[in-house]
This record gives C-alpha cells, structure tokens and sequence, in this order.
C-alpha cells in the first residue's frame, strides 16, 4: 500500500488565524472562549462561545476580505469562507502547485462540514416567510450545501482530482482526513486537501444544541472556564467554529519535490455505536473499536503512542465513556501515555474538530509538547492514574499520536500520525 | 445622467466587484462585467428590491446590458 504523509497544514479556530498562532497561544494555555455578543443570548441557556476572533490578519485575527472577495462572500455561507482560508494556508504551505493537467487530476480535496450553512438557510427561510420565494437568492443553495467547500476549493485551484465531502456531525475532520488517505493510498489521488470545517454558531445553532442538553450552562460568568474536560465540574460543551486543512501527499510523490513532510498517516479506524442518536453506549465499545482499528492499521502497539488527543468535549458522560475506553484498550500502557483535550482551549468545532485536532496532534509530535487541558482543576474520580496534562503544557517526546473523534449518530473516527524519519 | 442610471450602476458595481469605469451602459453582465447566469438572476433580484417593481422572468431574460436595466425600469418604476 501507498504511504502517505502531512505535507501542508491551514487553521482558522477560536484562537485566531494560522497555525503557528493557533499553536503557540494553545501551548500558552490560552483560550478562545468568550461571552457571546455577535447576537442576543438574553433568552439562550448558553451564553458562551468560540467563535473565531475579528480583527486584523496582520495580528493573526480573521478577516474575511483577506481571504475570499467580498463579492463572492455572498455566494458562500461562512463555513466555506472559513474553510478557503484554512486551504489557502495549507496549500501554500505545502508548496504544492500542479503544473499539467494529470498532475491536477490527482489532486483532489475532501473538507467535509457537520453542519453546513445553517444560517443561510435560517436567513432563507425568514426571506422566504416574509417576502416570498421570489427574494430567494439564486445562491441561497450553493452557499449552504457542504461539498460545495470542496468545490471552491477545487474551482480556485484547479484541482481536477476526486471532490469529496465527509459528513459525520463530529467525526467529519477525522473521517476526512482518514478517507483522504486512502484515496491516496489506492492511487485515486497523489495529493489530497482534506479537513473539515464549521460555523453555526447563531441563535438557531445554540437553541438546537442546548435542547439536546449538550451545552455548558454553569459558567456563563466565567467563558474561559466553561469547557473543562474530565474535570468534576464540566457540564457540557461550548460550541466552537473554523476550520482544519492538511495537505495529504503519496511519500514518494512528496519526495521527488522535495516537500517539507510533517508526519505520517499510519492509522485509521472507524466503527460505527449503532446504540443512540446523541448518546455512546455506556462501555465505550464503539470508541474502543475505532482506536483499536487505527493502532491495527498504524501496526502499533499503544506502548508505542505517546499522545492521544481526546475527543473529550466535556460532557458529563462522554468524557467518562472515553477515558473508560482508552483505559481498556492501553492496559498498563495507560501509564506512559499523555492525553488531553484541546477543546478545553476553543471549544467542540463540530466538523472541523477532527481536523484541528489532527494538527495539533502533528504539531506535539513535531515540536515535542504536548498540549494542556485547560481547567482541570478537579480531576473525577476515574481520571486517577491519567496523565490529561492538567492546565499546562509540557514538553515530551512524541513518536506517534492519535487522535479520537465521535459524532452523533454514535459514529466514531480514530487516527495515528507517526513522526517522520 | 438620471439617478436610475446611477442607482444601477452602483447595485452592478456592488454586486459583481467591478471597476466603476468598466459599468457603461453598454456592457454586457456577461460578456463585459464577469457575470455568470446565477448572477444575472441575482442582480435583477437586487434590481426589483431598489426600485420596488416586479421584473418577470421573459422581461428578466432580456436585461443583458446596464443599458437594458435602465430602460426596463424607467418605463416601469415610479422610483
């Protein structure tokens, strides 16, 4: 089989734009979780968000015109804005430009979304009740379907190869970057742009969420600490949004031009809970399979897996069922392992999640730190013999990570990424 | 030139990103300004909400020029 590798890496999160940024405020402890004030929450039950800061590109914050032209901002809803520039970092960095045209039919882009263009069809749907169907911009579709963040991405760069979007509420990124891969891998493709991507951060999003008693609702004084992971105090997750791009390449390819190559993609696992809609089942059997899958396929023992980025979205029940399956499947490797969770600092991204995840679990790798979770101050009872990184990061060497995904519908996604020698 | 005039040409530069001098009368959506079908359809949309008229699809089909916008809605707006 093919092997494949990281060549380019594209964020846009909570924590601002680039990944060089975004890394550096996550290992500083940061957190990109603030109150609410884009829209009215006096009525919401969650007041608290990570949406992606405003500002200045030059001070690393996200402005849209920088990244796509305003007139064609109306043709997209804002997941793909978010994903165009989370694409153009990647690709840039990867230095990746196909010169003939088989070059560009094998390249191809996979950036899947969780939930698409909510607010367009929100903003559609008041037009519609209001003024009629003859207001309905002829965009209003293109801007909300979720390929279409492929498909912008393809039409800009000419990029000819398979055009794809993966669909699975949380697991999208991983589910991405893992089906990616193995296009790759059977020579669909020799360079992939995968990742995930989302914005539904509005009324409409948080409403929804909230009634699915998924939020956090205890620390809307206190932003910061609303996501805390494992911690005896966690009471749901903050909803979060951008996006996650990685530039896949087949080794050899990656090679021959000489690319910078950031780590390997050795495992992949997938299973399905077929249990609940918004619930795992309580052993944790579906998680449990999807990690074991991806240490089978990566032909590594968990010995030999340094840092697990965790799902971890700081549910009362979910972050439990995790830290249960992960301590079933490590055995007594539990003690060397680190494992955290990054959503403490920017929230759960939903479909891009996944994505963000898998570079960050690169950049510990690269850079040999493992990142904190932030505000566990007070470790539940079954996190005793667990390394989470407790609120700070700290340095360790990392040969390979991996990092979980689950979405509702009890759809579950696991990848390894190995350093590269 | 008449305030129609100006308020379509402005509604076309808004909405199809172009340079103010390349929004003659005579330029084509199309063929002279980058616009696609989709486009077209939008800018007629944004045409029939700045001057509060109706422009039926078969009227629609032929406004292919700023020229064409204009006179469609002067001899149809009370605006």
């Amino acid at each position: 089989m093919r092997r494949v590798v990281v060549t380019g890496l594209g964020m846009v999160s909570p924590l601002g734009v680039g990944v060089q940024n975004n890394w550096e405020r996550l290992i500083k402890g940061e957190s990109g979780l603030r109150a609410i004030t884009s829209f009215d929450v006096s009525d919401l039950p969650a007041k608290v968000a990570g949406q992606v800061p405003r500002g200045p590109t030059s001070e690393g914050l996200f402005t849209a015109e920088d990244h796509v032209p305003t007139k064609d901002q109306r043709k997209m809803d804002e997941f793909i804005v978010l994903a165009i520039a989370a694409a153009h970092e990647a690709i840039r960095d990867s230095g990746w430009q196909p010169q003939t045209d088989e070059e560009r039919e094998l390249t191809g882009v996979m950036i899947g979304s969780g939930i698409g263009g909510l607010n367009g069809i929100y903003d559609g749907s008041i037009t519609l009740h209001e003024k009629g169907p003859r207001r309905i911009s002829p965009f209003f579709i293109p801007s909300a379907l979720i390929n279409l963040a492929s498909g912008h991405v393809s039409i800009l760069y000419g990029f000819k190869g398979p055009n794809h979007s993966a669909v699975t509420a949380c697991s999208t990124g991983a589910h991405a970057i893992g089906d990616a891969a193995r296009l790759i891998m059977w020579e669909d493709a020799d360079v992939m742009v995968a990742g995930g991507t989302e914005a539904a951060i509005s009324r409409l999003g948080i409403a929804g969420f909230a009634a699915a008693r998924a939020l956090s609702t205890s620390y809307n004084d206190r932003p910061s600490a609303a996501s805390r992971p494992y911690d005896k105090g966690r009471d749901g997750f903050v909803m979060g949004e951008g996006s996650g791009v990685l530039v896949l390449e087949e080794l050899e390819h990656a090679k021959r031009r000489g690319a910078k190559i950031y780590a390997e993609v050795t495992g992949y696992g997938l299973s399905g809970d077929a249990f609940h809609i918004t619930s795992p089942p309580e052993d944790g059997n579906g998680g449990f399979r999807s990690m074991r899958g991806a240490l089978k396929r990566a032909g590594l023992d968990p010995s030999e897996i340094d840092y697990i980025n965790a799902h971890g979205t700081s549910t009362p029940l979910g972050d439990e069922i995790e830290l249960g399956a992960v301590k079933r499947l490590f055995g007594s490797a539990i003690e060397t392992v680190s494992m955290s969770s990054t959503k403490s600092a920017i929230g759960h991204l939903l479909g891009a999640a996944g994505a963000v995840e898998a570079i960050f679990s690169i950049k510990a790798i690269n850079d040999g730190i493992v990142p904190p979770t932030l505000n566990l101050e007070d470790p539940s009872d079954s996190c005793l013999g667990v390394d989470l990184v407790p609120r700070e990061a700290k340095e360790k060497r990392v040969r390979a990570a991996l990092s979980n995904s689950f979405g509702f519908g009890g759809t579950n996604a696991s990848l390894v990424f190995r350093e590269f020698k | 030139m008449s305030d129609i005039a100006e308020r379509v040409k402005k509604i076309v530069i808004e909405h199809l990103g172009v340079e103010e001098a390349k929004v003659t009368e005579n330029a084509s959506f199309i063929d002279d300004l980058g616009a696609d079908s989709l486009d077209t359809v939008e800018l007629v949309m944004a045409f029939e909400e700045e001057f509060g008229c109706e422009i039926p699809d078969d009227a629609a089909e032929k406004i292919l020029t700023v020229k064409d916008a204009i006179d469609f809605i002067k001899a149809n707006s009370a605006a």
